[in-house]
C-alpha cells in the first residue's frame, strides 16, 4: 500500500493551470476553423470542401459555423490556401442569460452523463476530466451516477432512437433547477449521422439545451469551459438562438 | 493450404453443392454454394479445413440476394468468400449457426434488418431494432424501406421488461443500464443470479444503433469515410484505414510507400493509446485509484502526442483513400517514438507495481475465464482471444500494409482469465513500440498520397484494430456512390462471447470482467 502512496506523491502535480491561468501545452485541442477569419471565397472552392457546411459562402467573407465543424481538416490539408485555424478551446455557447445557474450553484455542480449514441470519443474526453491533468473535482464538478442528484445533464451523441426514452426518463428524474449541456457536434446537430433514419438533429429535438460545446470530440478543456460557463464562472464564447425550441419544454 | 489446392479439393468433394469456385486474386477465393447446402459446406470449411469464420455480409442487389460468408486462414494470406443467394422473394435461408456458433448474431442481425429468416436458428427477433420501440416487419436495410410507414407505428413503450429465464428458489434479476454508472456507454445488462453467482447474463445492445450502414448508402466515398471514422471514435484510425484499404482495392490505387509506413506508425500509436485506456479502466474497476490515475496520465500523454503529430487527439481526418492527408517528417517521428518510449517505460513501471499488489491480483486472477475452445466457438478476436491462447492476429494471419517486413511478436497467454488479458495489453503496447521504432528507422521517402479516383466494384479489407479483427466490405455503384458499406467489427464478436466470462462467476466480479474485455458499445451498435 505504501508503494502506491509513494508513487502518487512522486508523480507531483500535473494539473492544468486553467481556468486561473492559461494552458498552452501541446496537443490539448484539435482547434476549429477561425470564426473571425476574413477569407474571401469567390469560387466556392474552400466552402465546397467542407462536408458539414461549417464553412458557408456569403457575398463577403466565408461565414464559419464552428458548431458544425467535425475536424476533418479538409479545408486545411487539401490543395490550395489553408483556412485559418483557431487552436483554442473556449468554444461553449449559451442559449440565454437565464441558462446560467443561480448564484448559489456557483461553487459546485453534479453532472449526470448520458451517452445517447456517441462514438466513444466524446465519452472518453468526459472520462478524462477526472484524470490528474484536468481534475475537475478541484473546481467542484462531480459526476454522479443518478439523475436524481444531478444539476446538469451532459448529453453526448446524436440521440439514437433507442436512447430517446432513457434520455427523457433521466431528464424527468432530475430535480429543478436543472440545465442541459449538449457536448459534441453529434449532440448539437446530429453530426455525420443526422441524415439517418434513426437519428434526429441533436438533443434540442427532445429537451431544451442550455449550453452547447462544439467539437468532434470537444477536448476535456472545452467541456470544462462549458461547465464553468453554466456555473457563471466563465464567459461564453457567444450567445446563440436555440436551434429548435421544444414546445412546452419549460423548466 | 494454397488457394488453388483448396479450390481443386472443394470442387471434387462438393461437386454437387458448388455452382462455381474460382480465385479473385492470389489470396482470395470465391465459392458459390447452393443455398440448401450452405450448412454442410461451411461446416466443412470451418471444422475440417480449420478456417476462421469472420462474418457475414448480406446485400440486396437489384434482383437478388447476395449473402457472403467470410472465412480466412491463419498464417497464410488466404481469404474465402462463400456466396449464396436467391431471388428477392425468397425470404428463407439455411442457418449455419447450428454448426458455426459464431454466426449466431450475424444471422439475427440479418433477420432484423433485412427480414430474412434463417431456418434452424432458435432465437430470431428483438435484437437490433428493439421490440418495444419498433413494430414487427420494419426492415430498414431493404432498398425500398419506407421510413414514413415505419414511423407511423413507432410507439416506444416505457415499461419494457425482459423475459425471466432462471426459475429457482431465491433467484432474482439485477437489471443494469442503459443509463448506469458514472460514465459508461449505454447498454443494458440483465443479470440473473441466485445469491452470489451470476447464472445467466443477457446484454441488451443496440441502444446506440445509428444505422451507419444505411446512412452510407448513396453517399460518396469521401462522405462515407467520415462515417467509417466516426462510428467508433476510440479506434477511428483503424476503421478508417480498413475502409480506405477496401476502396483502394476496388480502384485499384497504389498507396505510396511512405504513406504505408506512416499508416503502420499511426495504427500502432492508436493501439498503444487504446490499450493504456483499457488498463486504466481495469484499474478503475478494481478501485485502485492511484494506478488508475497513473494510467490516465499516460493515456492523456498519448492523446496529446497524437494531436501534436496529426492535429487530432483521436487521429480523425488523417487517413484518406490513396494515402494520408498530411505528411510527418522523419525527425518528428523519431521524437514521437522517443516520447512514446518514455510513456511505455512508465507504463511498464505501473505493470510491475500492479504485479506486486496482491489485493489487485486477487480481483482479476481466475476471474472471467474463457477457454480456448470457447474462444474458437465464438470466434473471439483481439486481446480477448489471445488471452485464451487463441492466437489470431490479422497482422500475422493476413499481413497487410508492411507488417510482414517488421520483426515483432504476437503475445499470447494461456489462462484466459482477467489477468491474462491485462498482461497481454502490457505486452502488446511494448510490441507496438517495437514496430514504430522499426518504421522510423526505415522511413521511405516520397509523397504521402496518390490521386484516387472512384471506380465501381466491391472489395473487402481486413485490419487488426486494437480490439481485434475488423473487416470492411464496400461496394461502389456505377455512379461512384456507395451501394453497400458493411463494417464487421471486433466488438460485435466479443460482446457475443461476454456471457461466457460472466456466467458462473460472482456478481461483484462483473464490472471487472467487463473492463478486462475492453469492449466498445458504439463499435458494436454502429
Amino acid at each position: 500500500m505504501n508503494k502506491w502512496i509513494e508513487k502518487g506523491l512522486r508523480t507531483g502535480v500535473v494539473t492544468t493551470p486553467y481556468p486561473k491561468g492559461r494552458d498552452e501545452a501541446a496537443g490539448i485541442s484539435p482547434g476549429l476553423p477561425d470564426a473571425g477569419a476574413e477569407v474571401q471565397d469567390d469560387n466556392n472552392t474552400i466552402a465546397s470542401r467542407c462536408p458539414t457546411d461549417a464553412l458557408q459562402p456569403t457575398d463577403g467573407p466565408i461565414k464559419v459555423d464552428q458548431r458544425r465543424c467535425i475536424h476533418c481538416f479538409r479545408c486545411v490539408r487539401n490543395a490550395g490556401e489553408p483556412f485559418p485555424w483557431d487552436s483554442g478551446f473556449e468554444w461553449a455557447s449559451l442559449m440565454s442569460e437565464a441558462s446560467v445557474f443561480p448564484p448559489s450553484f456557483r461553487r459546485s455542480l453534479h453532472i449526470r452523463v448520458i451517452d445517447a449514441g456517441d462514438c466513444g470519443a466524446c465519452l472518453n474526453e468526459v472520462k478524462l476530466l477526472n484524470n490528474p491533468y484536468y481534475n475537475m473535482h478541484r473546481l467542484g464538478f462531480f459526476i454522479t451516477p443518478t439523475p436524481r442528484q444531478a444539476d446538469v445533464l451532459l448529453v453526448i451523441g446524436p440521440v439514437a432512437d433507442h436512447m430517446k426514452i432513457p434520455l427523457l426518463k433521466a431528464y424527468e428524474a432530475m430535480p429543478d433547477p436543472k440545465r442541459v449541456m449538449a457536448v459534441g457536434v453529434c449532440a448539437l446537430s446530429g453530426g455525420v449521422f443526422r441524415s439517418g433514419f434513426i437519428v434526429g438533429s441533436g438533443v434540442s429535438d427532445l429537451i431544451p439545451v442550455d449550453v452547447e460545446v462544439p467539437g468532434c470530440p470537444p477536448p476535456p478543456l472545452a467541456i470544462l469551459h462549458g461547465l464553468l460557463v453554466l456555473a457563471g464562472r466563465s464567459e461564453p464564447h457567444q450567445f446563440i438562438e436555440p436551434a429548435n425550441p421544444v414546445e412546452g419544454g419549460v423548466r | 493450404m494454397r488457394i488453388d489446392e483448396l479450390i481443386a479439393q472443394a470442387k471434387v468433394i462438393w461437386e454437387d453443392a458448388l455452382e462455381a469456385a474460382f480465385n479473385i486474386s492470389p489470396q482470395e477465393a470465391e465459392f458459390h454454394c447452393k443455398p440448401d447446402r450452405m450448412n454442410e459446406f461451411c461446416n466443412w470449411l470451418h471444422h475440417q479445413k480449420i478456417y476462421h469464420f469472420a462474418g457475414m455480409i448480406v446485400e440486396e442487389r437489384s434482383n437478388r440476394w447476395d449473402i457472403h460468408y467470410l472465412f480466412y486462414e491463419e498464417g497464410v494470406a488466404v481469404r474465402i468468400l462463400v456466396k449464396t443467394g436467391g431471388p428477392l422473394d425468397q425470404k428463407s435461408f439455411q442457418s449455419i449457426s447450428r454448426t458455426i456458433h459464431a454466426a449466431d448474431w450475424y444471422e439475427r442481425e440479418a433477420e432484423d434488418l433485412f427480414g430474412l429468416v434463417f431456418e434452424g436458428h432458435p432465437r430470431l427477433g428483438d435484437f437490433i431494432l428493439h421490440d418495444d420501440v419498433w413494430q414487427e416487419g420494419v426492415e430498414p436495410m431493404r432498398a425500398g424501406f419506407n421510413i414514413g410507414a415505419a414511423l407511423e407505428n413507432h410507439k416506444p413503450k416505457r415499461d419494457w421488461r425482459p423475459r425471466r429465464i432462471v426459475r429457482a428458489p431465491g433467484s432474482f434479476i439485477m437489471p443494469v443500464g442503459p443509463v448506469y454508472s458514472g460514465d459508461a456507454e449505454s447498454v443494458h445488462f440483465h443479470l440473473e443470479t441466485v445469491g452470489e453467482e451470476v447464472i445467466r447474463v443477457f446484454p441488451r445492445l443496440f441502444f446506440k444503433y445509428r444505422g451507419v450502414e444505411k446512412i452510407a448508402e448513396g453517399q460518396s466515398v469521401d462522405e462515407a469515410l467520415l462515417l467509417a471514422e466516426r462510428f467508433a471514435g476510440t479506434t477511428a484510425f483503424s476503421h478508417a484505414l480498413a475502409f480506405c484499404m477496401a476502396v483502394e482495392k476496388i480502384g485499384p490505387t497504389v498507396v505510396p510507400e511512405r504513406a504505408v509506413a506512416l499508416r503502420v506508425f499511426f495504427a500502432e500509436l492508436e493501439r498503444c493509446r487504446h490499450h493504456i485506456g483499457v488498463i486504466e479502466s481495469i484499474c478503475n474497476s478494481t478501485g485502485l485509484a492511484v494506478a488508475a490515475s497513473q494510467a490516465a496520465i499516460l493515456e492523456e500523454d498519448a492523446l496529446r502526442l497524437a494531436c501534436e503529430l496529426a492535429g487530432h487527439r483521436y487521429l480523425f481526418g488523417l487517413v484518406v483513400p490513396g494515402g494520408l492527408s498530411c505528411d510527418l517528417d522523419t525527425d518528428r517521428c523519431c521524437q514521437a517514438v522517443n516520447k512514446l518510449k518514455g510513456i511505455v517505460q512508465r507504463l511498464n513501471d505501473l505493470d510491475q507495481a500492479l504485479t506486486a499488489s496482491s489485493s489487485f491480483l486477487d480481483r482479476i486472477e481466475e476471474v472471467g475465464i474463457i477457454t480456448e475452445s470457447q474462444a474458437r466457438d465464438y470466434e473471439l478476436v483481439g486481446p480477448v482471444a489471445r488471452g485464451s491462447s487463441y492466437c489470431n492476429d490479422l497482422r500475422r494471419a493476413q499481413p497487410y500494409l508492411l507488417y510482414d517486413q517488421y520483426d515483432f511478436e504476437i503475445p499470447c497467454e494461456q489462462e484466459g482469465d482477467g489477468y491474462a488479458r491485462l498482461r497481454l495489453l502490457f505486452a502488446e503496447v511494448n510490441q507496438s513500440l517495437r514496430i514504430m521504432d522499426q518504421v522510423t528507422e526505415n522511413m521511405p521517402t516520397g509523397p504521402v498520397s496518390n490521386p484516387y479516383s472512384v471506380s465501381p466494384g466491391a472489395a473487402v479489407a481486413g485490419v487488426e484494430t486494437p480490439r481485434g479483427a475488423t473487416w470492411h466490405w464496400v461496394r461502389v455503384a456505377e455512379d461512384g456512390k456507395i451501394a453497400r458499406y458493411r463494417p464487421i467489427t471486433p466488438s460485435f464478436a466479443n460482446w457475443h462471447g461476454l456471457h461466457l466470462a460472466v456466467e458462473s462467476f460472482a456478481f461483484q466480479d462483473f464490472p471487472i470482467v467487463l473492463a478486462t474485455f475492453g469492449l466498445s458499445v458504439s463499435e458494436n451498435d454502429r
